[in-house]
């Protein structure tokens, strides 16, 4: 049977079709929905865990039981494990354990574009680097193969264009009969126990396993010639084979399904066959330093961007410019002038419980070293009141060093529900320990909200939709050693802005957690209610519109008085989470209709 | 059959661009096409630029498709149509819908929206088969504007049919099932509706 799969859906189906038993991952793009998806096959066991390293930690733990296992992770994601990675490869296991790392050229939604092949190189493990969506399912099934023939953890590196990119699949077959049970935990402390005397034993035991490799791959069926014309030869992989392909339809090319270790001999015969040896890889020459370094003659990066993901122009430019291909190739732009247009950032939804915080923030001054999450917007103007934000737990730490460097002002770090499980919780305790006044914001806002709702310890969910004992933030923070930790209401302005200014008179550590739930929620949706602006009221003072809200917008009304635009608000888009109407000071927006009865 | 069909759809997160593609998708599959289709929603919730490839072909490798090379232009926003405006192959189909979100930066820090005169005239700069159709006041006039982006495929479905774009046949009977096996059943009739008016709004 063929089916349509993004590659994330096609590493879920291998992943099952494989047996895979245990799966656990933290969310982030573009890998997502690898997790979601495998959550739903039966005999599979699948959890969001509260960050990268712990889901690494969780695989390895399943694979020395004996049962395959998978850890996911967006790129950045696998810096996190690397400590896990970095001992999996010592000890090997039991069973198959494929580690998944999406890698984000273009940064089209990370802090960086890390080429996550150094890792494998690095922690000498194998890595795969599927193609298409066929490829994604077929090679996690070959990399659970390869992770058990060589006792090796096996490092999946797919990128953005694999993992959100759509294209047919041959469907395999369900694994047979009941899934394996665990087998007793091996007690074989020689192999599973890294103290130095048996880690100096392992450590010439995964070099000569890496040779091992290197030799299965010369006959590795993922690593595969396409013999064509003489007078170019392209080694590539991964979805610049794609490209390379339909830019260089008669040029011969050694597709590489496995970027480390590499063929030495394979690529040797390939170089030899034909005049001209060039890579054609995204990001680092990853391939292109370990063939120049087995003495072959090769260009690659000379020729094609170090920065970015490519794309059949951008090759094909690239290619046109080094003399690869004749000028008539080149594709003209249209090259018309539209004009300046309006940037469309991604913002703060209407209704965000974020947004009450960061116009708080912004009218103290104070600076603010920021976190990863939906609240990193309120970077973007006229909020503007994010002034740091690095990786995942960054911010409270941040703001503890600049605090201890003698930064003049108070500092505020502010972090999302979901961060702060992932690394925040030790940066908070080094507050307390180190005795710094740093002021904590957890925007718990119930769910991990940019990757897109999911589940986390907070949510008294797991992933495969079991009820949960929700971890309690303000309890956790108390005993971390914080005495002042106050919850309010995350729409509540004034209540915010009170705490706060309180806060800034203290001389010690102080958490403030916002709480209210995503206003995307499906739960919540079902409370929308649009205000409305009483234009008669209203005199175009304009403060409204500094909390930076898509649902309120300049009115073609003009107020008599100031010549200023009235506000209006579109109803569409407005869920009536009354911020506007607590800050306007002429009380010309109405609350929601419920309250207005009450008072 | 032709050699290869390169489509890009341009929105704003929310309008439907994505439903859109996979449509597109599994109608090239089901004429008989390879097909791919290739997005970037990371942060497509909160209101930012969406865009989607979508290839039909013999055999098809790349999932993007080259600037200068865009066959069918499928826009859901005036000023998403002018952002991607220029990586259309001259003469291209271009379908605009005639629908302004303005983002912030135009209600709260004073950036210009173009309007609809700029528009047409700088499409006119690229193709004559520019059409502008507007997909929300037809589905309001059917009850639901959130049905705008299947009226704009009704129209796209029959504008690639007059300019015997799609190289195989594709009636309209097969968007129409693909596009009801991706809407609840309680919605299956105002999208067949919303279908059919988009085709009928080809002048």
């Amino acid at each position: 049977m063929i089916k349509m799969l993004s590659g994330n859906e096609a590493v879920a189906r291998g992943a099952w079709e494989a047996g895979a038993a245990v799966a656990s991952a933290y969310p982030g793009t573009p890998s997502t929905e690898i997790l979601e998806e495998l959550a739903r096959y039966p005999n599979v066991y699948a959890e969001w865990a509260p960050n990268e390293k712990v889901a690494v930690d969780v695989a390895i733990g399943a694979a020395y039981a004996g049962r395959r296992a998978m850890a996911v992770m967006k790129h950045v994601g696998l810096n996190v494990a690397a400590d896990a990675f970095m001992y999996a490869s010592m000890t090997g296991m039991e069973a198959g354990l494929v580690i998944v790392s999406a890698d984000d050229p273009a940064m089209h939604s990370s802090q960086n574009e890390q080429d996550n092949r150094t890792f494998a190189r690095f922690a000498r493990v194998p890595c795969l680097e599927p193609s298409d969506s066929q490829e994604a399912k077929d090679m996690t099934i070959a990399a659970f193969g390869l992770s058990e023939r060589f006792d090796t953890p096996v490092l999946m590196r797919l990128t953005t264009r694999i993992c959100h990119s759509t294209s047919a699949v041959e469907l395999g077959v369900a694994p047979d009969g009941q899934p394996l049970e665990a087998k007793p935990f091996p007690r074989n402390p020689a192999k599973y126990v890294m103290v130095p005397s048996n880690a100096v034993k392992r450590h010439p035991v995964i070099e000569q396993r890496m040779l091992d490799v290197a030799e299965f791959a010369e006959s590795f069926p993922y690593n595969h010639i396409e013999q064509g014309e003489r007078s170019l030869g392209i080694l590539t992989a991964g979805v610049a084979y794609q490209y390379a392909r339909e830019v260089f339809p008669k040029a011969s090319i050694l597709r590489l399904g496995m970027t480390w270790p590499l063929p030495a001999r394979l690529i040797s015969r390939f170089a030899e066959s034909v005049e001209r040896l060039i890579v054609i890889e995204e990001l680092d020459p990853f391939i292109e330093e370990a063939v120049r370094l087995m003495g072959i003659c090769v260009e690659g990066k000379s020729i094609f961007p170090l920065v970015g993901e490519l794309d059949p122009r951008v090759v094909r430019e690239s290619a046109i410019q080094a003399g690869l291909l004749p000028q008539s190739e080149h594709v003209p732009l249209p090259g018309v002038e539209v004009g300046p247009l309006p940037s469309r950032p991604p913002v703060l939804c209407p209704g965000c419980p974020h947004r009450s915080t960061f116009y708080v923030l912004n009218k103290l001054k104070v600076p603010v070293n920021g976190d990863i999450g939906c609240y990193t917007l309120g970077l973007i103007p006229p909020l503007s009141a994010i002034h740091s934000c690095g990786c995942m737990g960054a911010s409270i730490a941040v703001a503890h060093g600049a605090v201890k460097a003698g930064s003049p002002e108070r500092h505020v770090a502010v972090i999302g529900d979901s961060t702060f499980f992932h690394t925040g919780i030790p940066a908070l305790i080094n507050t307390v320990y180190n005795r710094s006044p740093v002021i904590t914001i957890i925007m718990d806002n119930r769910v991990t909200g940019m990757t897109g709702h999911q589940d986390n310890p907070g949510t008294g969910r797991t992933l495969q939709g079991e009820e949960t004992t929700p971890v309690e933030i303000e309890a956790l923070v108390r005993a971390c050693g914080i005495r002042q930790v106050k919850t309010v209401p995350a729409y509540a302005v004034k209540e915010i802005e009170t705490t706060l200014r309180e806060y800034l008179k203290l001389d010690e550590p102080a958490v403030l957690i916002t709480q209210e739930p995503c206003v995307l929620l499906p739960e919540v949706r079902k409370r929308w209610v649009p205000l409305e602006v009483w234009a008669d009221k209203c005199n175009g003072c304009g403060l409204c519109f500094r909390i930076g809200c898509p649902a309120i917008l300049k009115s073609d009304e003009l107020d008599a008085h100031l010549q200023r635009p009235k506000a209006l608000i579109d109803a569409a888009l407005c869920t009536g989470c009354e911020v506007c109407a607590q800050i306007c000071p002429r009380e010309a927006i109405t609350f929601r209709a419920a309250e207005m009865s009450e008072t | 059959m032709r050699d290869s069909i390169n489509f890009l759809l341009a929105g704003v997160g929310g309008q439907g661009t994505i439903l859109a593609s996979d449509v597109l998708v599994n109608v090239g599959l089901a004429g008989g096409y390879q097909a791919k289709q290739a997005e970037v929603h990371g942060m497509s919730q909160r209101g930012g630029s969406v865009t989607s490839y979508v290839r039909w072909g013999r055999t098809v490798y790349s999932p993007l498709v080259g600037g200068g090379e865009v066959d069918v232009f499928l826009a859901f926003e005036k000023a998403e149509a002018l952002r991607s405006l220029n990586q259309l192959r001259p003469g291209a189909l271009a379908l605009i819908n005639l629908a302004a979100i303005e983002p912030v930066t135009v209600t709260s820090s004073g950036q210009a929206y173009p309007n609809d005169e700029t528009l047409k005239q700088k499409f006119t700069q690229v193709t004559s088969k520019a059409m502008y159709v507007d997909g929300e006041a037809i589905a309001t006039g059917l009850g639901n504007i959130r049905a705008a982006n299947v009226v704009l495929l009704g129209t796209l479905s029959a504008l690639m049919e007059g300019e015997d774009l799609t190289g195989v046949e594709l009636p309209a009977e097969i968007w129409l099932n693909i596009i009801t096996e991706r809407v609840p059943p309680k919605y299956v009739e105002l999208n067949r509706q919303a279908f059919n008016a988009g085709r009928k709004a080809v002048t």
